[in-house]
C-alpha cells in the first residue's frame, strides 16, 4: 500500500497581508502556480499557490463580498491569466491588474456564472 | 519605423488544432506585441462538482482533455485519496505510472505530427500519427477505450492488467523504438526542419523562472520543474531523472519531447519488470471529510495542479484543475514579442498549447 502525497502547506492569511507575502515570494524566486476561488453562500475564498524547487506554499485569503482584491500581477506578471479567470467566473474585481481583459477573457453566455448568492437569513 | 498593423491569428488557423486567438501587433514583419484570448469553448467542468458526487467526478475530470485524459483522472483521484487518507495498492500505483507514460508517448507523437504538419512535412506527420496508433491500440485492448479510458477510480484502478498483456505492451514498445528512432531523427537531423527551429523563439532560464513556465517548455531552457520528481507514482523508485536541454529555442523544446518519448519507453519497461502482484483497488467507504487537499502530476505538457475541498458530504465544495497550458500562456506572449510573423507558427507549436485543457 502506498500514500505518496507531497506535504500540504496551506496558511490562512488576512487580506491585508497578501501583497506583502507576494512580494516576499517574488523576491525569493518563487513562481505563481495558480489562484483558485471558491464561492459559497456569497463568500469567496481565494487560494494562492506558489512553488520553488518543488516546495509549494499556499495562502488562503477570505475575501469579503463586494471587496476589490489587490492584484499580485505587479510581482507575478503571469498571474494575469488566473486573475482574469477568477474575475470572469466569480465576479471578483482586482485593482492594478496589469493585463485586464475587463470581463472578456472568457466568452461566456452569462456573467460571472460561478458566483453564488448569499443565503437569505431565516427570521 | 513601419506602419503598425494588427493581424488576428486564430481562433481558426491551419496551425491551431484548437481555438486560441492572438492579436499580433506587427511593425512590418516583426511582432511588437501579442495579446492572447481564449474562452471560445469554455465548458465549466469544475462546476459539475456540485451535481456529481466525488466518485463520478473522476469521469468528469478525465474529460478535461482528450490527449492526457488518463493523467487528469489520476491527478483528481490522487487529490481525493489524499483528502480521504486512502492508501492505494502498490500494483495500482505501478499501473498508473505505466498508463501515464503511455499517454505521454502518444501525446508527444501527436505533437510531433502536428509540428511536422505545420512545417508542411506531410509524410512525417503521417508517420508520427501512425506510430501513435500503436499506443491507442494498447489502450483499447487493455481498457476498452482509445481516448477516454475510464480506468482510474478513487482507491485504485478498475481492473488489473494481466502479466501477459503487460509483456505484450513491452514487445510493442520495443518494436516501436526502432521505428521511432528513424522518424525522430528527421526532427533532430534534417536540415529543413532544423532551419525552422534552431535559434528561433529563444527563452532564457530567467524568462522561464519569471513567467512560471512549465513542462518541456521550461526543460528546453534548462529549468527543472518536472512534477515526476515529486512523490506521486513510482518515478523515484524507478530512478527517474528529468530531461533538460539548455538552448531554449524551438529545437531544444522539440528535442526534450523526442528524448522524453524514449525515456517513457524505458520507464514503462522498467516498471513492468518491477510491478508486484496484488490487488489493484481498495473499497472506498465514507464521505470526503471537511478540508482540502492538493495533488500535482506531470502531464505531457507540464505540471497539472488539482485541488479538492470537501465538506463532509458526497459532493465536494470545489474541484479545481490548473492545466499546464494555463501556466504557459504568459510565456507564449513573451516569446512572440520581437519575432517575425513567419516564425509565429513554430513558436506557438513548440509551447504546445492544449486549449481543451485550458477551457476545462
Amino acid at each position: 500500500m502506498t500514500r505518496s502525497h507531497e506535504v500540504q502547506e496551506i496558511t490562512e492569511i488576512s487580506y491585508s497581508d497578501l501583497l506583502v507575502k507576494a512580494k516576499e515570494l517574488a523576491e525569493g524566486g518563487y513562481r505563481a502556480v495558480q489562484i483558485c476561488a471558491t464561492s459559497k453562500d456569497g463568500k469567496t475564498e481565494m487560494l494562492y499557490s506558489f512553488d520553488k524547487d518543488f516546495k509549494m506554499i499556499n495562502y488562503r485569503v477570505n475575501v469579503p463580498s463586494e471587496m476589490r482584491v489587490s492584484s499580485i500581477t505587479g510581482f507575478f506578471w503571469s498571474a494575469f491569466i488566473f486573475e482574469n479567470e477568477v474575475h470572469d467566473l466569480f465576479g471578483i474585481e482586482f485593482t492594478d491588474l496589469v493585463l485586464d481583459y475587463k470581463g472578456n477573457f472568457f466568452k461566456l453566455s452569462s456573467k460571472t456564472p460561478w458566483k453564488t448568492e448569499a443565503k437569505k437569513e431565516v427570521q | 519605423m513601419g506602419k503598425r498593423t494588427i493581424v488576428p491569428f486564430g481562433p481558426q488557423h491551419p496551425a491551431l488544432p484548437e481555438p486560441i486567438h492572438l492579436d499580433l501587433e506587427l511593425e512590418d514583419e516583426k511582432v511588437i506585441r501579442a495579446v492572447p484570448s481564449i474562452g471560445y469553448v469554455h465548458r465549466g467542468l469544475e462546476k459539475l462538482v456540485e451535481q456529481n458526487d466525488y466518485q463520478i467526478m473522476c469521469y468528469v475530470m478525465e474529460r478535461v482533455c482528450g490527449i492526457c485524459s488518463f493523467g487528469h483522472s489520476w491527478g483528481y483521484a490522487a487529490a481525493v485519496e489524499g483528502l480521504m487518507d486512502i492508501e492505494v495498492p502498490e500494483r495500482a500505483e505501478h499501473l498508473r505510472t505505466i498508463f501515464h507514460e503511455l499517454s505521454r508517448i502518444h501525446s508527444h507523437l501527436l505533437w510531433l505530427g502536428l509540428l511536422a504538419d505545420a512545417m508542411g512535412f506531410e509524410s512525417l506527420f503521417m508517420h508520427c500519427w501512425r506510430l501513435r496508433e500503436s499506443i491507442l491500440d494498447i489502450f483499447e485492448k487493455s481498457t476498452g477505450g482509445r481516448v477516454i479510458l475510464s480506468f482510474t477510480k478513487i482507491g485504485g484502478q478498475f481492473k488489473d492488467i494481466p502479466k501477459e498483456s503487460l509483456a505484450e505492451i513491452v514487445i510493442i514498445l520495443e518494436n516501436m523504438r526502432k521505428e521511432l528512432l528513424v522518424v525522430t531523427n528527421v526532427f533532430l537531423d534534417d536540415t529543413s526542419v532544423k532551419n525552422r527551429m534552431c535559434g528561433v523563439g529563444k527563452l532564457s532560464k530567467e524568462d522561464i523562472m519569471k513567467l512560471g513556465a512549465i513542462g518541456p517548455t521550461a526543460r528546453g531552457s534548462g529549468v527543472n520543474n518536472d512534477a515526476r520528481c515529486l512523490d506521486l507514482g513510482k518515478y523515484k523508485e524507478l530512478g527517474f531523472k528529468p530531461i533538460l536541454e539548455t538552448d531554449g529555442d524551438c529545437y531544444a523544446r522539440c528535442k526534450v519531447r523526442v528524448r522524453e518519448i524514449f525515456q517513457s519507453i524505458d520507464i514503462i519497461i522498467k516498471d513492468v519488470e518491477n510491478i508486484p502482484e496484488g490487488p489493484v483497488n481498495i473499497p472506498v467507504k465514507g464521505m470526503p471529510p471537511m478540508g482540502d487537499f492538493i495533488a500535482r502530476i506531470e502531464q505531457p505538457r507540464g505540471e497539472a495542479f488539482y485541488y479538492v475541498k470537501g465538506n463532509g458530504t458526497k459532493y465536494l465544495d470545489r474541484a479545481r484543475v490548473r492545466t499546464p497550458t494555463n501556466a504557459n500562456i504568459p510565456i507564449l506572449v513573451k516569446v512572440l514579442q520581437g519575432c517575425y510573423l513567419n516564425d509565429v507558427t513554430m513558436m506557438v507549436m513548440t509551447i504546445d498549447p492544449c486549449i481543451s485543457c485550458t477551457e476545462r
